[in-house]
This record gives C-alpha cells, sequence and structure tokens, in this order.
C-alpha cells in the first residue's frame, strides 16, 4: 500500500514521497504499519474497520479542522457504510471542536495551570443512528483529542459499560493516539516543505 | 489497589502522587490490567522488543495489541535514538519535554526532562521549563525549539511556514526540523497512551534505586 503520511503531505500540495522523512525510514515504516495495524482490522474482529474509520474521522476532525486526513478517512468510511454515518460523525466533530489541550491537573501544585472545559457524553444523550458501542469511542476520542489529562479509571468503566473488552480498549486507545501523531506529521512536514521552498526563494 | 470492575483498576491512598512536574525518576500503574510476565506468549515477548520493556506494566498493557505496541516502538526508537544526522539528542529530549508539559504528561515529562538534563547538562534550564511552561525564558535556540514543539500540540493545528522559517533563523536546518516534527508529533502520540491508560506514582527510595 501506498504510504498514508506521503500521500496526505501530497494532498496538501507538498512533496511527501522522497523528501526528508528519508533520514528516517524505521520511522517512515512503522508509521504506515500503525496505519495497517490500527486501520485495517480483520473481517471477523470485533472493532470493525467501519467504526475504525469513524473513529478515525473524529480524530482527524476534532484535531486539525483543515487536515487532508479529516478528507482522507472521511471517504475511507463513506466507501465502507452505505447511510450517512459520515456526514453524521462530522456534524458531531464540529460541534465539539473545542482548542486543545485543556483539562485539569490531579496534581496539587499545578491546580493554577488547570484550563477546565467540556466533556461530551455521546451515550447519555443519544445519538441518533450510531450504535452505542461506537458512540462510546467517540467520547473517549475526544477525551483522549483534548483533554487528556482529565482521563480517569471512570473514563475507561464507561468504555467497558458499552461493551469494550480490554484488549480493544487498548487499541482504541492506540488508534486515537497514533492519530494524534499522524495528522501533526502530516501537518508538520507540509510546513517544513512549504518553509524551506520560502527559505530557497 | 481495588477492582472497579473485573479489568479497570482504581487506586485511593495506596500510592503517592507526585505534587508536580519533576525530574526525579517516577512509577506508572495502570487502570486496565496488563498481562502477567508469566503468562506472555512468544509473540507478545518479541514485540515488546527489549527485557525491560517486560518488567514494565505499561508495556505489557500495551502488548495486549502486540502488533501495534511493536510499531509505536519502533518509531519512537528511529526517533528518538538514531544518531544518523538531524537535531542533536538533547533537543529533541527537550520537543519531548515542551509538548508532555502542555499535554499534562507529568510521567512522561518526568523521564523525558531527566534525559534532556542528561545530555545537555542544562538541569536548570529544563526545570525551569517544567515549572513555568510557556512561559520559560530558555536562549533563543531552546526558546524556539520548545515553543514549536507547543504549537504542534496545540489542536487546532498551529505549526505554519511561519514557524519553520523562525526555526531556521535560529539555526536549525531542514533535516533538524523534521526531527523537531518527530519528535513533539511522537509525544502527542505517547502521552494520550500515558494518561489514558493510568497514572504517575512517587516511588520510595527503596524502588528508585
Amino acid at each position: 500500500m501506498k504510504d498514508v503520511i506521503d500521500m496526505l503531505i501530497g494532498m496538501t500540495g507538498n512533496v511527501g514521497e522522497g523528501g526528508p522523512r528519508s533520514s528516517r525510514p524505521q520511522a517512515k515504516h512503522n508509521a504506515q504499519r500503525s496505519f495497517e495495524v490500527l486501520l485495517e482490522a480483520d473481517p471477523e474482529d470485533t472493532f470493525p474497520t467501519a467504526h475504525r474509520y469513524a473513529v478515525a474521522l473524529y480524530t482527524a476532525a476534532l484535531q486539525g479542522c483543515s487536515s487532508t486526513a479529516s478528507d482522507f478517512y472521511a471517504e475511507l468510511l463513506a466507501e465502507e457504510t452505505e447511510d450517512d454515518t459520515t456526514e453524521k460523525i462530522l456534524e458531531l466533530a464540529r460541534a465539539s471542536q473545542t482548542p486543545g489541550p485543556y483539562g485539569t491537573f490531579k496534581e496539587p501544585d499545578l491546580i493554577q495551570d488547570s484550563d477546565p472545559g467540556p466533556t461530551v457524553h455521546y451515550c447519555i444523550s443519544g445519538v441518533q443512528g450510531i450504535p452505542p458501542k461506537l458512540a462510546a469511542a467517540l467520547e473517549f476520542s475526544h477525551l483522549l483529542s483534548l483533554h487528556p489529562r482529565d482521563a480517569s479509571p471512570q473514563a475507561l468503566l464507561r468504555l467497558e459499560e458499552a461493551g469494550w473488552n480490554a484488549d480493544e480498549i487498548v487499541t482504541l486507545s492506540q488508534l486515537v493516539s497514533f492519530l494524534s501523531f499522524q495528522i501533526r506529521v502530516v501537518e508538520g512536514l507540509s510546513a517544513v516543505h512549504e518553509g524551506g521552498m520560502r527559505e530557497a526563494s | 489497589m481495588r477492582y472497579k470492575s473485573a479489568q479497570i483498576l482504581e487506586y485511593e491512598n495506596e500510592i503517592t502522587r507526585p505534587a508536580r512536574f519533576t525530574q526525579e525518576t517516577l512509577g506508572w500503574v495502570p487502570w486496565l490490567a496488563p498481562i502477567p510476565e508469566e503468562e506472555l506468549t512468544q509473540g507478545q515477548r518479541e514485540a515488546l522488543i527489549d527485557d525491560f520493556r517486560i518488567k514494565r506494566p505499561y508495556f505489557r498493557l500495551l502488548v495486549r495489541n502486540a502488533a501495534a505496541l511493536e510499531a509505536r516502538t519502533l518509531t519512537d526508537k528511529d526517533i528518538f535514538q538514531n544518531e544518523e544526522g538531524g537535531l542533536p539528542l538533547e533537543d529533541r529530549e527537550l520537543a519531548a519535554t515542551a509538548a508532555s508539559r502542555l499535554n499534562g504528561c507529568v510521567y512522561c515529562a518526568s523521564v523525558h526532562s531527566r534525559k534532556a538534563s542528561h545530555y545537555s547538562g542544562r538541569k536548570a534550564e529544563i526545570q525551569q521549563l517544567l515549572d513555568e511552561g510557556a512561559d520559560a525564558d530558555l536562549d533563543p535556540r531552546w526558546s524556539a525549539i520548545s515553543h514549536a514543539a507547543q504549537l504542534l500540540t496545540r489542536s487546532p493545528l498551529e505549526f505554519g511556514p511561519d514557524q519553520v522559517s523562525e526555526l531556521y533563523r535560529v539555526g536549525l536546518d531542514e533535516s533538524e526540523i523534521v526531527d523537531l516534527v518527530y519528535s513533539a508529533s511522537f509525544f502527542n502520540w505517547a502521552n494520550r497512551l500515558m494518561l489514558a491508560l493510568g497514572e504517575p506514582e512517587v516511588l520510595s527510595r527503596r524502588r528508585r534505586s
């Protein structure tokens, strides 16, 4: 498969292939492997590919609203689903965008650095057309994407109550965390390319 | 420690939590049950890569998805340990510390501030970054690196060609800026895993040594 980060950088009009990433070949190779392991599930996996794409779209749209990653995951999700799930996920992400990272510190001497903000509760309010297990994953993505320091055993319990087992929670955490890396590498290396062109001119 | 459910753990007064960001060695306790060492399969052991990781609850928890852990670790190693060209290791660790400070990962910040101090010998300045965060007044090169790592950590993302020009201005070259982007981005991966799945604890004097 074509290297996804290079392709997403290409979609910004910048050069990915053969560019500056060649100095860190293992990082490049294993970022691609991470994509394949975390986004492309086996057909019988209990965390299906369509749900992984839905979490990816929500995460990318939430953290990097103008990122090419969000267009990419919207396309992948639309190919996997026949209804208007893609549009619904995008709407949820747009409605929940808050500049991050925020959150409350648990460390007593850091109270003055705390910056409390919203937590979303999709399960309680009910989200039409989105299965409860996926809705719980979107809640968790919101927490990790925008206010990871608010994480708690209680947040994991909400996942468990929605049907997530320990193995799946690890995969979901890796998925949202890896995407947080991927969209920053895309944005950062696109900026390096653009900034470099500017230096050269 | 008590079981909040069959798989979820919580800790009340039996652990001592850190009060602030620190360069001291901290421990980390999981909220989700790791795989016991004696139950690891050969495949899981291989995905853990290094012996020291087999001892850590964090890695034995992540090994529940062995292929994802292995890819994560190999990405980490290339970004922070590959000494062929690019950014000096101390500056990569500085970027990791700045990202961890902003996200609020006290555990990651402790590990990587210690490494930044070790490589650079500039423990007091690193402590200033931990104490003051974005307001820390470091030298122009370190300020630019720390600032860029913080912009890469914010969402919506705020790192663009102007920030790249600023990095050229303080003397970084393209391969160094690429390493900076990778280092800060990687900690936006690592911080989230550490924060999502457990919490830091202060180690007793005996366990620290």
